[in-house]
């Protein structure tokens, strides 16, 4: 009781906005990795890695750039570079390993992980970076008398577009459609005359620019290591296993049930925050064993 | 337009098709006759590069084609409706067409609106979700598919099995009418009566291996070889 006096409406409500910003990040990551492993069906390990890359880049490329600019700049820079390194994976080796069994996939993908960290150790170094926001984007202010950052608002809105962008990609554009297909089918597709390959390297480079903008979103809230890749790869593992594997949706929803009761479990009881999430989840996987939307597996 | 040379063909280490051999020339529909199990899907597949044959050639339009993707064969004019429909389910009806829409090389060709006056009944269910079609609709759709790519040469994996009679007769009047669009056809079949009213010549196929092949008219005369491979 006494660790929960302290709470008020206005506290929680500015709990649950944090957390709802935090959710964005979540879903950014989650959702390219939900993509990745609907359409072809591989776990991808190293998106962690990516999403950690992400963040390494936005800084060097705000630092190397400068100001306000170079910040908004970073935002789009970070995601590209990611996607090409990607796109490089894709057509020099992974596509090699699309007829082989899971086993090989996943373990290509974690030794991409030890590759890719490696490689952020030789470049960066092993220090940690901090990032600050632009001036438009600092500070706080005022909601119902407790301060709220601008930051987490600017991810808010962020946030929705997003998600807009990918159920607009998906569902209206050829890519997204032959990628639908691809996923129950592939044989079916390549019959119609469609270079599968090219429709899985596309939705690759689409779901890891996603692990580079949430990379990139996530560098000036906190400090960008080494280790990075560590935490949001189990989160985002998680957040796809409870959502339902392969379903954008359940990506979103299950970035939401992380997300907030994160937020919650921080004012609730600040000691054991981190536990709270992971109850979440098992407490979903008990009702729900296949998740909380349909799987596309 | 093809020639299969003695290809042998396996899943694993099943070995299915044994020295299968066959030809289809331009313009003509053939028919590929056998029970269920003979192997008639499997050739269907080895001619489409789905299952590669591990010895012999496939020779199509004058060019050996052996051991060549999928993909590459349908961008040269294979058009291919499998036995099992395989409707892209979670597209609608008009999205499974345009997604594979590939120009023809010259003339017209089939667009969606082509393949709609052809198969009256897809217009009305455009925007339903494919993975809720009844058989008959699902097989128009895949056949209606496959003619989105514009194929010269069509296979025809059993377009008429488990559908209803009136269905049936009414897929067999459209495929009747390829042979005047100018494509030739290679058909599996299991209904003799259709296959028989459709084709111009017929290869009868048992336990992977080629039992006959003749002239149509030759194989409706043959009650005796029909009964001894295609009763059940
Ligand atoms: N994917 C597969 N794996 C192993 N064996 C198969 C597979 N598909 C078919 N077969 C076998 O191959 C043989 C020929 O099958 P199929 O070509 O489908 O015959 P048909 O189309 O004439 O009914 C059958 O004995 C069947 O059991
Ligand atoms: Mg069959």
């Amino acid at each position: 009781m006494d660790a929960t006096s302290h709470i008020t409406l206005a506290s929680l409500a500015q709990q649950v906005l944090v957390g709802l910003s935090r959710t964005t990040i979540l879903f950014i990551v989650s959702s390219g990795l939900s993509l990745i492993l609907g359409v072809l069906r591989i776990p991808n390990l190293s998106h962690g890695s990516l999403y950690m890359i992400g963040a390494f880049v936005t800084y060097s490329a705000a630092v190397f750039i400068g100001g306000s600019t170079g910040f908004w700049l970073a935002l789009i820079i970070a995601p590209a570079v990611v996607a090409l390194l990607s796109l490089a994976v894709e057509r020099g080796l992974l596509r090699f390993l699309y007829d082989r069994e899971h086993l090989m996939l996943l373990l290509f993908t974690f030794a991409l992980t030890l590759v890719f960290g490696d490689l952020v150790k030789l470049i960066w170094g092993s220090d940690y970076r901090s990032l600050t926001a632009p001036p438009l984007l600092q500070g706080s202010f005022d909601l119902a008398g407790l301060p709220f950052p601008r930051y987490n608002l600017f991810l808010l809105l962020l946030g929705p577009l997003v998600a807009l962008g990918l159920w607009l990609l998906t569902n209206k554009t050829k890519i997204g459609k032959l990628a639908k297909a691809a996923a129950v089918d592939r044989e079916m597709v390549a019959a119609m005359g469609i270079n599968v390959s090219w429709v899985f390297a596309a939705v690759f480079c689409i779901g890891c620019f996603l692990a580079g903008l949430g990379g990139a979103l996530v560098a000036p809230t906190q400090n960008i290591t080494q280790g990075m890749d560590h935490t949001i790869i189990m989160e985002a593992f998680l957040i796809v296993i409870i959502g339902g594997l392969g379903n954008m949706w359940g990506a979103l929803l299950g970035a939401l049930i992380f997300g907030l009761t994160d937020a919650i479990g921080i004012l609730v009881w600040p000691q054991f925050a981190i536990v709270f999430p992971y109850v979440a989840v098992v407490v979903v996987l008990v009702f729900r064993p296949k998740g909380l939307l349909q799987s596309t597996w | 337009m093809l020639e299969v040379r003695g290809i042998h063909t396996y899943y694993g280490l099943s070995h299915i098709l044994f020295d299968v051999s066959l030809t289809v020339n331009q313009g003509e529909v053939v028919c590929i006759l056998g029970r269920n199990g003979a192997g008639k899907s499997t050739l269907m597949r080895s001619i489409m590069g789905l299952t590669p044959p591990k010895q012999g050639s496939i020779i199509y339009q004058g060019r050996e084609v052996t051991g060549l993707k999928p993909h590459l064969l349908a961008r040269r004019g294979m058009g291919y409706v499998p036995d099992d429909r395989r409707v892209f389910a979670d597209l609608t009806v008009g999205e499974n067409l345009e997604v594979v829409a590939r120009p023809a090389a010259g003339g017209r060709g089939w667009d969606k609106e082509r393949v709609y006056e052809f198969f009256p009944p897809l217009k009305d269910i455009d925007g339903r979700q494919a993975g809720y079609l009844s058989g008959g609709e699902q097989q128009m759709l895949t056949i209606g598919r496959a003619l989105m790519t514009n194929p010269s040469f069509l296979l025809l994996d059993e377009p008429t099995e488990g559908l209803a009679p009136l269905v049936v007769k009414m897929l067999a009047q459209q495929i009747g009418r390829f042979k005047d669009e100018g494509l030739t056809v290679l058909l599996a079949e299991q209904n003799q009566e259709v296959a028989l009213s459709l084709g111009d010549r017929g290869y009868i196929i048992d336990n992977g291996v080629i039992r006959y092949q003749g002239d149509i008219q030759d194989l409706r005369a043959n009650q005796e070889i029909r009964r001894k491979y295609l009763m059940v």
